[in-house]
């Protein structure tokens, strides 16, 4: 074989000659480090000159808040759309939706009136100013999104025999075995070259109660833990059955379950509590901007050409197969990157290198209808996530409409990894035979219940070719700013544009930083 | 050891003792680790590739586009298909972190000996450890 005779650099170099230079530097794909996310910042827009034009591609919320904040400003704004539909990403799916993948399969959501799914975004921490700032200045409501529900399951199926356990009970007893073992250490002494007596004394106190341990420091069955875990029965009212303690889960199984894999999820930072979705769906954001900036969208517009001269910029774009050209002083081009990788545009190396650097990942998400709410009515679930190590990965049920009668919607499957590439791969109906089949080792009912679904596994989304940008330390440091900086007279916004990959926080504060900066460089060419 | 590794040779230690290969019309197989469990190279195509490359590798057009894997002569030589796998470009990620090189010789045997490619000259792991590292 050839290849035994080359070392690698030839090999490299051979790769540059025939897959492009760009090829050699796509680093290995890895979730890129994510910046903490910042107050939204002021805009200056003082001198925008008379008359002049933005050109900006793609509706998504970065287009569409680019589009918003420079109309405002004085310039003229046009957006060109893929899509019949604002808003990308924050998609919402309801009955009579229907959406076609690439391949060409059709799927018609089924849902009953009122429930839907987020296929994309579903998920707004308090801390995403920008989201936040936007829903609150077009009155978007939003509602609490529960994301940790002590009563919802975690399931491993290699741990107590395949059976979910509830997360209060892992939580509980994982925190009281720690505590226990870590008083054990104080008390054998194993912490006296670390710490003062008064300190050692304080922290065993402190053990005690933050894990309900007796005064000796044992996790055991009794009312304080049962406060803490739940009860085996509960305390009646009147002349009921009496209460009885919960007795905790075996230590040694807890430990070797993974369970306690799952317990940080609603720790960290994205996922905190308070976190919101808007009331209704996701969309609400993209209507709330469609509102403002509707009537500068032509949609079903695919853009396949990008050009630039000393004088402006000029798409060449594509409406039910009839070529147009729209021609602009500057562009903002959002563009997922998956896809503007392949659209030949007039920007110099290190712009297109760093275009052609970011992969997307791969994520599916699958919205499963039920004829009742067995999940609220049989196990007591209100809201929040049950995770597995199935290839679902986890169950979230939904955040409102609590108590409601009729059918109800639940999120089957969110994956990511092999699995997120497994369920693409099988066409749309497998997906949710999947999906049901392996849900029901949670819920049992699953069978019984089950009504229709609809799934989207986004590399099949034709317009975004993936779910989102992954940076890496190293694509970062070798292309970042040259992705970010204005190229001539285009500029690229959107999420991929960001420290905060995968959030719509990106796309907005990215869409605010490059049009402010857009401004500046327009203001100081005096163009 | 890296992690990969590890999990490779646990992979074809299992895959000798008691996995067993599942054809593409069997119930689907999923993987249970950040590594791909299927090992034969139709099966590889099956779970990651043609999500993207679709079934008969006929590719697929959207705002973007796959390309086509069927008739593309650029697999004539089986190295850019895998430094294609190995390290992505594009909208293509790069799956050394998901397969061993063992999986990459095989997926690649198999796409350049399917839809309408003819090339039977066969690569093994050792033509794709330069790539994959
Ligand atoms: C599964 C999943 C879960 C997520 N979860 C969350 C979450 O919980 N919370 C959160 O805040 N964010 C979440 N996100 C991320 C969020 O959806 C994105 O960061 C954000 O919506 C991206 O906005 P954008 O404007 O950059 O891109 P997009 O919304 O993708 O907009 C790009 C637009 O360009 C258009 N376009 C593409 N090609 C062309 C072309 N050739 N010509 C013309 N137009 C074109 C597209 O149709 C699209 O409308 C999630 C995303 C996914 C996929
Ligand atoms: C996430 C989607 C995705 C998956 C999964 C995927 N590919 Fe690709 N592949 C692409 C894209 C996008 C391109 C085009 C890259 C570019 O040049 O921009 C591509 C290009 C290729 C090419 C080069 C084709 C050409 O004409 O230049 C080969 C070969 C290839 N892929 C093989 C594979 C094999 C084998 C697998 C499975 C191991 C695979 N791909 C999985 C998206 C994917």
């Amino acid at each position: 074989m050839i290849v035994h005779s080359m070392n690698r650099r030839q090999l490299l170099s051979w790769i540059g000659k025939t897959a492009g230079v760009s090829a050699m530097y796509q680093a290995m794909s890895s979730l890129g480090f994510a910046a903490e996310s910042r107050p939204m910042s002021h805009l200056n827009f003082s001198g925008a000159p008379k008359g002049a034009s933005v050109l900006i591609l793609g509706a998504g919320l970065a287009g569409m808040a680019a589009a918003y904040e420079l109309s405002q400003a004085g310039y003229k704004v046009k957006i060109l759309e893929y899509n019949g539909r604002a808003g990308g990403r924050c998609w919402t799916l309801r009955g009579g939706d229907t959406f076609t993948e690439l391949g060409g399969e059709k799927q018609t959501c089924e849902f009953s009136d009122g429930n839907y799914i987020n296929p994309g975004p579903w998920r707004i921490p308090h801390d995403h100013h920008h989201v936040m700032e936007y829903c609150n200045k077009f009155g978007v409501a939003l509602e609490p999104f529960c994301q940790l529900n002590y009563n919802a399951y975690l399931h491993s199926t290699q741990a107590f025999d395949g059976k979910p356990q509830r997360y209060r009970h892992v939580q509980a007893d994982y925190q009281g075995y720690i505590s226990e073992m870590l008083g054990k250490v104080v008390k054998q002494g194993a912490l006296d070259d670390e710490l003062t007596l008064e300190d050692r004394e304080r922290l065993f106190e402190s053990l005690r109660s933050f894990a309900a341990l007796d005064e000796n420091g044992a996790y055991k069955k009794s009312l304080e833990t049962s406060m803490r875990r739940g009860f085996a029965i509960d305390p009646p009212g009147g002349l009921g059955p009496s209460t009885q303690y919960s007795e905790p889960l075996d230590r040694s199984a807890l430990i070797q379950s993974e369970l306690w894999e799952h317990i940080w999820k609603g720790q960290q930072l994205r996922h905190m509590s308070t976190i919101f979705q808007p009331v209704g769906g996701m969309d609400s954001i993209a209507k709330a901007f469609v509102q403002r900036v509707g009537q500068f969208i032509e949609y079903n517009a695919k853009v396949t050409h990008i050009d630039q001269s000393d004088t402006g910029v000029s798409a060449t774009y594509t409406v039910n197969g009839e070529e147009k050209v729209a021609s602009a002083d500057w562009c903002v081009c959002t563009i997922p990157l998956s896809i503007l990788g392949q659209i030949p545009m007039k920007v110099g190396t290190a712009m297109q290198m760093a275009i052609r650097a970011v992969p997307y990942d791969a994520s599916i998400k699958i919205g499963l209808e039920f004829k009742r709410r067995f999940w609220e009515q049989d196990d007591t679930i209100y809201g929040g996530l049950s995770y597995t190590d199935l290839p679902i990965s986890q169950i979230s049920y939904p955040s409102s409409n609590f108590g409601s009668k009729g059918a109800g919607v639940l999120l089957g499957a969110y994956t990511y990894g092999p699995n997120a590439y497994e369920f693409t791969s099988l066409p749309p109906a497998q997906r949710i035979k999947q999906a049901v089949k392996y849900g029901a080792q949670i819920h049992p009912q699953y069978t019984e219940e089950f009504a229709n679904g609809i799934s989207v596994g986004w590399h099949r989304v034709p317009w975004t070719l993936g779910c989102y940008g992954m940076w890496t330390e190293e694509t970062r440091k070798a292309h970042y700013e040259n992705l970010c900086n204005i190229d001539g007279r285009i500029v690229l916004a959107g999420e991929h544009a960001s420290y905060l990959p995968a959030w719509q926080e990106g796309a907005l504060s990215s869409a605010r930083d490059a049009i402010q900066r857009l401004h500046n460089e327009i203001v100081s060419t005096g163009a | 050891m890296n992690i990969k590794r590890l999990v490779s040779t646990a992979i074809v230690m299992c895959s000798a003792m008691v996995c067993v290969s599942v054809s593409a019309k069997e119930e689907p197989m999923f993987s249970s680790s950040g590594v791909f469990v299927q090992q034969e190279g139709e099966n590889i195509y099956r779970a990651l590739c043609q999500g993207c490359h679709m079934p008969n590798g006929e590719g697929a057009v959207g705002a973007g586009q796959y390309p086509a894997l069927a008739e593309n002569p650029k697999l004539g030589t089986p190295h850019y298909a895998i430094f294609m796998v190995s390290k992505g470009l594009g909208g293509m990620p790069a799956f050394s972190q998901m397969l061993t090189d063992e999986q990459i010789a095989e997926v690649v045997n198999f796409v350049r000996a399917s839809f309408g490619n003819n090339h039977t000259d066969i690569i093994t792991a050792k033509d794709v450890t330069p790539f994959s590292n």
